[in-house]
């Protein structure tokens, strides 16, 4: 039976200039400036703490310089009594527990039982001035009773020593634990010829999104409004109204133009409810901006993640099984991290084709920042020790790394083992142009100089809402009047250019030009929602919903014009600002005279059948297409100082359609570049429990002079389901450098370096071990034992669904 | 009474001695375009000029600038009339969340005013104290490059 929203999917998916290119169309695939460019470069783009209100009182949050503590008493009076606070606040006021999804709601807005890592708010503090609150937050004393910290996945395996992080978990710090069996992974490795593990380590990093956190609230006649640089004004929201108690009716959250997010302002924050909560308290508008090393404090960034894998081949290379066991050391907090840790199994099915595959993951709170989501969120770390994992397999095999991978892609409009559709897919295309372009089979062979390859897949947009329900995820409305076009939607830029994406999209169906577009975006007092900007999302779910809303506004102004001229609707061209014989505004008036007020509605919900099995977890991975992506990675390895020179990365990536070339081919480059940055340099690194890097000279980033040359190659097979068949870029291209890089480094020198950043020292230490006639790697000697449940045995998806 | 010029215009403020220039601009002057990414001298957010030389307004104090001529990304376009750098950031994408911009610009400004026709190397040391975390820094090095020549093709 076919339901309305799979009528909406495939409706959607006609691409209404055809295949002929980009011929066909006014706007889409045209090379342009984002629409908000002349306010970013002239300094008039508002952000968060750009804004101001008369008798702002500012905010300072009191954090804890403790792991892990009970909290025995606070004393706010002196702090109260400082000449300028007006109010001061502790976590008894706030009792309510929250987090991003209704399965982390363990967070306090300011801890009141207990602090779990350095930098936990525990108190507040609204002064007149920034000067005054800081002061005040000094005179506040915290009597603390001092509990032994856990600050490794070893030790939270351990019995813990006084308490666990959490009272919910019991006698263990271990968060959660996953384990799932898709078909016969046992039979699987029997009837393989060769079977290998192998262990690796994926190190923890910040987003370090240039503006600091900030947010700002209002509380007058009844009403909420929060201004915050957040990644999910819609998270935020259901915050804001549980802590609060005030329906959500009376809350608005708007968000604004963004100075970075990369996942790290997707949770909701403790300032963002803090803030509220003192405007409610003092009824003035309380401002709070979170300094740098309190950025590295929140965090929610890369969780370090220590992995094992296991994969059993036949002679010639077909993968007959695959276990992969991951561990995450989560930090303080929840988090994301229920579905990170089934991410890290979710998408090795999605570009290699496993008839047998057991997942094993666990994630375990430690006394450090939480950790979260980060731009290609529990996957670039599996990606890398899977990449590297089939390279040592092909060594074994004396195959040709990426002839055993070919051997193995999955193919498009399939099914995988763990019931993911997968329909666009150009795996093959995008390994055939970096190899091309890059000469890999063909590279200089001499000491210290190599070549890597690698290849991805990541989601156009997480198929299951973050709580449960049925909903759009996605919904714009579009106005339109003598006054103009207007569109409504909660979609968030962050930088990536979403609101661009919105305007190309309903300018191409209005024949119109961008600028003749007014966009109303992420602010839910105003704007249907939307759940956010991340799991790259926005340009398939808002811009489906956007092409809906479109095309029945155009429906309607066909109709009016074809009334108006006599003509036939079938004969109403839409294009350059004409409807027919008629301008756009004159339609526009003639389609108010006929029918009133104009509006339209168009919303999207990924299809059912994006999943085709039901498991606990089987709402992380499915996705209505996914994006692939492949890099080859050259560079120069010094055998002496361990230093490693990228020289140039080639990336190929499977866009579907380019809306916009500038805006894409400017993720791409972010992505290789983010990427670059945790596979040599970037670590969220703790000695004895505290933080090493709080600042962003210690927090090593590459910088301009680091940056090697770039060449990208956009695939555009147009997905059937994308917007003009677009698919996402925002996350993808930054998965295959990581390992890319690595495999590199083992083409330059013949060691392995299993542990990313590949600092100098690591490579010495390999080059080392090679010397003295040990095993040439750097990385991981063994994996913990891990208390896995049995494997939840999920039937593979039944012959009808497993071709599409 | 601190008495400054910025991007043209005098300005009189009281300040406090240990108030920085960063400051001073967003908050008492109201000039919102530059930004802070540290506070610490270490991202390059803050990037103005100061008598024409790039200093990170977050570590000058008032004592630095008395009778000094700034300029802000507020300052960089001549009315409607966009600098080349400005067009250039626009066109190539250099700019995506744009908070790293302003600095970028103005770092960008002060290497074209001494080396109107800089190589690619010029302008990555150039812009190697300025942070972006969006770009990947080659859309940037690259619009720098093609103002660069649209400065001299305009000479
Ligand atoms: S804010 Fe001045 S250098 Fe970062
Ligand atoms: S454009 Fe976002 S930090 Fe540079």
């Amino acid at each position: 039976m076919s339901t309305p929203r799979d009528w909406v999917g495939r409706r959607l998916g006609t691409v209404p200039g055809g295949e002929d290119g980009d011929g066909a169309f006014q706007v889409v695939g045209k090379a342009m400036p984002r629409v908000d460019a002349v306010s970013k470069v002239t300094g008039a783009t508002v952000y968060a703490d750009d804004l101001s209100f008369p008798g702002t009182l500012h905010c300072v949050l009191l954090r804890s310089p403790l792991p892990h503590a009970r909290i025995r008493r606070i004393d706010v009076q002196e702090a109260a009594g400082l000449s300028g606070v007006v109010a001061v606040l502790t976590g008894a006021a706030m009792p309510t527990r929250f987090g991003v999804s209704p399965s982390s709601e363990e967070e306090q807005a300011l801890a009141a039982d207990k602090v779990r890592y350095v930098g936990e708010p525990v108190a507040a503090v609204a002064a007149r001035d920034e000067a005054t609150a800081r002061e005040a937050c000094k005179l506040i004393h915290v009597d603390y009773e001092l509990l032994e910290p856990v600050t490794s996945i070893d030790q939270a395996l351990e019995v813990p020593m006084d308490e666990p992080i959490h009272a919910a978990s019991k006698d263990s710090n271990v968060h959660r634990l996953a384990a799932l069996e898709f078909g016969d992974v046992d039979e699987g490795f029997a009837a393989s010829d060769h079977v290998r593990e192998d262990v690796f380590f994926y190190e923890g990093s910040n987003h370090l999104a240039m503006e600091e956190h900030s947010a700002t609230a209002i509380f007058s006649d009844g009403q909420l409004t929060v201004w915050s640089s957040t990644q999910s004004p819609h998270s935020v929201h259901r915050a804001l109204s549980s802590v609060l108690g005030v329906p959500m009716r009376r809350v608005r959250v708007v968000a604004t133009p963004h100075g970075g997010g990369f996942g790290g302002k997707v949770d909701p924050c403790s300032h963002e409810i803090v803030v509220a909560k003192l405007a409610m308290i003092t009824g003035r508008p309380v401002k709070c901006t979170l300094t740098r090393e309190e950025v590295f404090y929140n965090h929610r960034g890369r969780h370090p993640v220590l992995m094992w894998v296991r994969t059993g081949v036949t002679h010639d290379g077909r993968i007959r099984a695959m276990h992969f066991r991951t561990a995450l050391d989560g930090g303080a907090h929840a988090s994301l991290g229920a579905a990170t840790t089934y991410y890290t199994g979710a998408l090795q099915p999605a570009t290699y084709d496993l008839p047998a595959y057991r997942f094993e993951g666990c994630r375990v709170f430690t006394n450090k920042a939480p950790c979260g989501p980060k731009r290609g969120h529990g996957t670039p770390q599996p990606r890398f020790a899977l990449e590297l994992h089939l390279d040592k397999l092909a060594e074994d095999l004396g195959m040709d790394p990426v002839e055993l991978r070919r051997r193995n892609y999955v193919r498009p409009n399939s099914r995988t083992v763990n019931g993911l559709r997968i329909t666009s897919c150009a795996i093959d295309k995008v390994t055939d142009e970096v190899l091309a372009a890059s000469g890999f089979s063909r590279r200089e062979r001499r000491d210290g100089h190599g070549q890597g390859f690698a290849v991805s897949a990541y989601l156009c947009g997480a198929g299951t809402p973050m709580y449960l329900n049925r909903m759009p995820h996605s919904e714009v409305s579009l106005k339109v009047d003598r006054g103009g076009v207007t569109v409504f939607c909660g979609a968030t830029d962050i930088g990536q250019g979403s609101d661009s994406v919105l305007a190309t999209l309903v300018a191409e169906e209005l024949g119109l030009e961008r600028g003749d577009v007014r966009l109303v975006t992420g602010d839910t007092g105003l704007t249907p929602v939307d759940l956010g900007s991340y799991s790259s999302r926005v340009t398939f779910m808002a811009g489906n919903a956007a092409i809906e809303a479109a095309r029945k506004m155009r429906a309607t102004l066909v109709a009016a014009a074809a009334e108006h001229s006599g003509g036939r609707p079938a004969e109403m061209t839409v294009a350059g600002g004409k409807i027919g014989p008629l301008s756009f505004d004159q339609a526009v008036a003639a389609a108010e005279e006929l029918y009133g007020t104009l509006g339209s509605v168009g919303s999207y919900a990924p299809p059912p059948s994006i999943s085709a099995s039901k498991y606990r977890g089987s709402a992380v991975g499915p996705s209505p297409a996914f994006s692939y992506s492949a890099a080859v990675v050259d560079l120069d390895a010094d055998r002496v100082s361990g230093e490693v020179r990228v020289n140039k990365v080639w990336i190929a990536h499977d866009i579907g359609r380019a809306l916009n070339p500038v805006l894409v081919r400017g993720q791409v480059e972010g992505g290789v570049y983010m990427g670059l940055g945790e596979a040599l340099m970037e670590a969220q690194a703790y000695r004895n429990g505290l933080l090493h890097h709080p600042s962003v000279l210690e927090y090593k980033t590459p910088l301009s002079a680091d940056m090697p040359e770039i060449e990208q190659l956009l695939v555009e097979q147009p997905d059937p389901e994308g917007p003009y068949g677009a698919k996402e870029v925002g996350q993808g291209p930054l998965l295959p450098v990581v390992p890319a890089v690595v495999s590199a480094v083992h083409d330059a020198l013949g060691v392995w370096v299993d542990e990313v950043p590949v600092t100098p020292e690591k490579v010495l230490r390999a080059l080392d071990a090679r010397a003295k006639g040990s095993d040439p790697r750097t990385g991981p000697r063994s994996f913990p034992k891990i208390p896995y449940p049995p494997c939840e045995k999920v039937a593979l998806p039944d012959a009808a669904s497993a071709t599409l | 009474m601190l008495r400054l010029r910025v991007n043209g215009e005098t300005y009189e403020t009281l300040t406090e001695s240990n108030e920085t220039l960063l400051e001073i601009l967003r908050e008492r002057l109201g000039l919102t375009g530059t930004k802070h990414g540290c506070e610490l001298g270490e991202c390059g957010a803050c990037t103005v000029l100061l008598d024409g030389k790039p200093v990170l307004a977050c570590l000058v104090l008032p004592d630095q600038i008395e009778d000094a001529e700034v300029t802000t990304v507020e300052g960089l376009a001549d009315g409607s009339a966009l600098h080349p750098l400005q067009e250039a950031f626009m066109a190539l994408g250099a700019s995506q969340c744009g908070y790293c911009t302003a600095g970028m610009l103005l770092s960008a400004k002060a290497l074209l005013d001494e080396q109107p026709d800089p190589t690619r190397e010029e302008i990555r040391a150039a812009l190697a104290g300025n942070v972006c975390r969006c770009t990947g820094y080659a859309s940037i090095v690259d619009a720098v490059a093609q103002a660069a020549q649209a400065l001299q093709g305009a000479r």
